[in-house]
Order: structure tokens, then sequence, then C-alpha cells
């Protein structure tokens, strides 16, 4: 033969070798590349909230409403600082965080067995699922009045509402991460000889992974919000200060500066949860599984 | 390479084995399977007998539906017959995908360890067990790369390997390398065909290319579609190392797949 093909199985593993060189990334994983990528993904939105802040300062400058309606940034934020001086701010930040948490918790734990079950059973899937999506279109406010009625003016009518409003998503989501499982992998499973409980410790949960975050970070998302709502409006004394008791105390006292700072610590508090939590976890589990390409 | 000779049998309905001494390593006796019962519709495998032996290479050559996969699936126990029986006195079997059926949350490693775990290995051997079958499929210090980090055929050999860790006997292999690009599965048929000999594997591997077909397999089985039914064997025994571009691969290759085109166009009429 006049054509030089691989013949022993020397030339084979030298082949070998050389295909997988070629198909091994050529590290673009470098850290001053993912700085750079990461102060490009900061940058904008900093931006962004610059222009807002001009806007807001053009509008008040300009007098389009009187100052105890549109209060100037700069008060804003000397009342945002006051509150952080005197500690309140903390102190409310702290309740708020804290009732969220636990809601969120007891939400966790129901919303994945109810999320489980309703892949696992059809009947139930049939008859829960269209509810459970309905519930999660809901605001969750409505059921405010009806948790005041059954648990009074306490944590437990703040819990019901945060827990009402962050199931049905992480239900949901789970559902969801379960149902996008490639059919390939259950019967791989069943292949290696998992059955039963290990066929979903070991393939069904962490193949549903991805879509079991997303619920979870959706299911933050309605509990924080959830509690704002319930907090502006179930207020007692014997109950520790949270934000959004702070925020109707603002409205009733006429602190237009202080209902804008509560607003901005809202916002703030939720968008750190989520930076400094949810996101670095999602980013994590989808680098992994190579499903995040070169985006940060 | 003018030596080569290429024997082939008379067609035959009923495919079997060369009065052979080696033990059966896969018999399927009269094996019907059907996915839809409603009239008209024929089963998608019908009568279908085969013995292979412990040992061999068998490749199964089919049109696109002809019920390849399902073969495999009962053979792997993932589907039952609706009647007939199939034995497997072998040993395990471990099922290979076209797809890298790799988990991706998972490392290389994990991978194969996976298959140990599930498969009751005590965990102190895994460490050196893992190490073995990558050294075995040349990915050694690769067990913890991702399985995005690797290619294609990178791919196919871990999932070899993790077939490998399930300690089975027979590997039942479905198109395992119609993803691959040429020199790439060129190899990886080098790899296998190693494997074959050290490892001491019966394997039936299921392709649509007939050339893979001839330059791995024994035995060469061509089914018919609708039913799927056995329609013809080749014994193959071409001498000395058998390349994709070996001149006996390729007369062999045009005959049957004179053959297969004949099978499909059948069916036009
Ligand atoms: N679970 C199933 N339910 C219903 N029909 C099925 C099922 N699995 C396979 N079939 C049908 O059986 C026939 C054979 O399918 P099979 O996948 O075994 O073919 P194949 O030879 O592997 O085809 P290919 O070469 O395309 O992989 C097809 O017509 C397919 O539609
Ligand atoms: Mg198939």
């Amino acid at each position: 033969m006049a054509v030089n093909t691989p013949t022993s199985r020397d030339d084979f593993a030298d082949l070998e070798a050389g295909l997988d060189a070629l198909d091994s990334p050529v590290g673009p994983n470098d850290r001053k590349a993912a700085a750079r990528r990461m102060l490009n993904s900061v940058w904008p939105p900093i931006l962004a909230i610059i222009v807002l802040i001009a806007f807001w300062w053009a509008a008040y400058a300009l007098k389009l409403k009187p100052e105890y309606v549109l209060p100037s940034p700069a008060s804003a934020w000397d009342s945002f600082v006051a509150g952080l001086e005197s500690g309140a701010t903390q102190k409310a930040v702290f309740n708020s965080l804290q009732r969220a948490f636990v809601g969120f918790a007891i939400s966790v734990v129901i919303g994945t067995i109810i999320g489980l079950a309703l892949t696992k059973f059809a009947f139930f899937r049939r008859g829960f699922g269209p509810l459970i999506t309905g519930l999660q279109i809901l605001p969750s406010v409505a059921w405010v009045p009806a948790a005041i009625i059954w648990f009074g003016l306490s944590n437990e009518a703040m819990l019901f509402v945060v827990i009402m409003g962050a199931t049905p998503s992480i239900a949901n989501g789970i559902k969801s991460g379960v149902d996008q499982i490639p059919p390939l992998y259950p019967r791989v499973g069943t292949m290696l000889g998992a059955r039963g409980l290990n066929q979903i410790r070991y393939v069904i949960l962490p193949a549903s992974l991805p879509g079991y975050l997303s619920g979870l970070r959706q299911g933050w998302a309605f509990a924080w919000r959830s509690l704002m709502a319930a907090e502006l409006i179930v207020f007692s004394p014997a109950l520790g200060l949270g934000l959004g008791q702070v925020l109707d105390q603002n409205r009733t006292l006429g602190d237009m500066p202080g209902v804008m700072a509560t607003i901005i610590s809202i916002l703030f508090v939720g968008i750190l949860v989520e930076l400094c939590f949810f996101a670095p976890l999602e980013r994590r589990v989808l680098r992994q599984r190579g499903l995040l390409g070169d985006k940060l | 390479m003018s030596d080569q000779t290429v024997a082939t049998t008379e067609p035959r309905v009923t495919v079997d084995l060369p009065p052979d001494v080696r033990p059966v390593a896969v018999q399927l006796e009269r094996v019907t399977k059907v996915f839809n019962d409603a009239p008209g519709v024929p089963p998608v495998l019908q009568d279908l007998s085969l013995r292979v032996a412990s040992g061999e290479f068998v490749c199964l050559l089919g049109a696109s539906g002809c019920g390849k996969s399902t073969l495999l699936n009962l053979v792997a126990g993932l589907e039952s017959p609706t009647s007939g029986s199939i034995e497997v006195p072998g040993g395990r079997t471990a099922l290979m995908f076209q797809e890298s059926a790799l988990f991706p949350w998972l490392t290389a490693g994990k991978n194969i360890e996976l298959a140990l775990r599930l498969g009751g290995v005590p965990r102190a051997e895994w460490k050196p067990e893992i190490a073995r079958l990558l050294e075995l499929v040349h990915l050694s210090g690769q067990g913890d790369k991702r399985v995005h980090e690797l290619s294609g055929g990178m791919r196919q050999r871990v999932a070899l390997a993790r077939a490998l860790a399930q300690r089975a006997r027979i590997l039942l292999m479905d198109e395992p390398f119609a993803a691959l690009d040429a020199i790439t599965r060129d190899v990886l048929h080098e790899e296998l065909h190693r494997i074959w000999q050290e490892a001491d594997l019966t394997v039936i591997f299921v392709t649509h290319n007939v050339r893979e077909a001839v330059r791995l397999g024994q035995r060469v089985l061509l089914m018919s579609s609708r039913p799927g039914m056995f329609v013809r064997q080749w014994q193959i025994d071409i001498e000395g190392p058998r390349r994709i571009e070996s001149p006996g691969v390729s007369a062999l290759s045009a005959e049957i797949t004179e053959d297969l085109r004949r099978e499909i166009r059948r069916h036009g009429r």
C-alpha cells in the first residue's frame, strides 16, 4: 500500500495522544481574563444606577413636586446613614432576614416534597399541578388578611405568608428540573445498578439540580417579597421591627427621605442575598456541567 | 496483502454459531417484541434466534428502525420480550450508547467510581481500580476532568472504562462511535479491539457503518426491517491486522452493502 496509514499499535497510540492533545482546551481560563470579565459585568450596572440617580436629582432640582413628596437623593442618603448610625437599620435587616430565612427553609422542605411527589405520581400531578402553578401566580399579599385572622398579628402570620409565597416556585422548580432530565440518564442509572432510592440520590437529584436551583432562587425572591408585604400590614409592638414595619412607620410619620432610604435598604438586601449566595451557587453548578460557556 | 481471504456463508434466516465448542454467552430463543399491537403493525422483532459464543465479537447491521437498539435493550434487561426467551449465561452485561452517556455533574473518574459503588465494589478498591481502568483506555491522569472538558472520543473511552467497571463480561454497544470523526473512530476501533482481546470480552456491536462492522467483527449479522429478523450472516476470517482500509475489508464491505441496499429497496415496493 502506498499510503502511509497507521499499522502498528504504537502508531495508533501516537495518533491517539495527538488527538487527545488537540482536543484539550488551551487555557482560556486564566485569572486575568476572569478578572476582566468580572470588571465588565460590574461597571454597566453601576453606570445604570448613576443615571437613575441623576434623573432623580434632575426631577428634584426642577421642583416637579414639593419636597415632602419628592425628597432629594442627598436627604435620602442622609436618612440612610442616620439609620445605620443609630443601628436601627441593622436591627430591622436582621429581624427581616431572620423571618425570611426561617420561612424560606420551611418552604424548601415542603416545596421539595411536593415537587418530587408531582413528578412521581401522575394522579397527584394532574390534580395539584395546575393548582400549584395557580398559587405561584397569586400575589401572596392576598394571604395577609387570612393570615391575620388565623394567626393574629404574629410572627406565625408573616411566616405563613412567606411560605405560601415561596413554596409553589420551589415545587415547580424541582418538577421542571426532573422533567428536563434527558431520558438517557435514568436508563444509564438502571444499567449501572441504581434502583429506587439510589436512582433518586445518584441520578434524579443531581440531574435536576439546575432546575431545582433556579426554583430555589425564584422561591427566595418570592419569600422576600411576601415578607415585605406581610410586614407592612402585620404591625404589633410585641414584634421586632422589620424593614417592612420601618417602611410603614416612615410613611405614617410623613418621613419621605426615610421611605426612600428604607426602600433602598430592602432592594439592597435582596440583591445582596442574590449576589452572595444564589448567583455563585448557580454559576458553580452550571460551570461544572459546562453549561456556562464563556459567560461569567 | 494479497493473502487475505474472505469467507462467506450462504444466506440463512436463522443464524447460529459455527459448530464450535466455546460456551454460549448470549442465547435468544424465538424472541418477539411488540410495542404497538394494533392490527397491521408488524412486530419490531419477530421470532429472532441468536447464539453468541463467549469471547465472540458480533456486529449487527440493519437499516434505521429495524430494531437493533431494541435487541440490545432486551439483552441488557432494560426491556422484556413479548414472547420467547433470553438467556445470558455469559455474565453481566453493560450497555454503551451513541451519545456519551456519562453524567455531566461528575468528573471522568467519579463516573467510573459510581459504577463501582453501585456495583458493590468495596470502597478501598475504588482508587486503584479507577486508575487501572483509566490506564486501560489510555486516559491516565485525566480522571479529574469534567465530562465537557473531554473530546467525543475521550468521552467514549471513559464510557468504555465505566462499562468495564461494572465487571461486565458482555459489552453491548449501540452505535458507540457514530458521532465521531473518521480518524478518532479509527483509533477507537483499535482500542476496542485491544481491550476486547485483553479483557476477553463478548461484544455485540450495533452499527450503520458496514466497514466498521467488517473491521471489527468476527461475525456480521444483517437484519431486515418490519419485522426485524436476521437475513444473513458473514463469518469473517481476514488474517493479519485488519484496518478500515484493508483490501479484504473493502471487498467484503462492498458485498454486504449490496445486500443491505437490496434489503432496504424491498421495503419501497
Ligand atoms: N419504547 C418504544 N415504544 C414504542 N415503539 C418503539 C419503542 N422503542 C422502539 N420502538 C420502535 O421500534 C422500532 C425499532 O426501534 P429501534 O430503536 O430498536 O431501531 P434501531 O434499529 O435501533 O434504529 P436506529 O438505527 O435508528 O437506531 C422503531 O420503529 C421504533 O419506532
Ligand atoms: Mg438504535
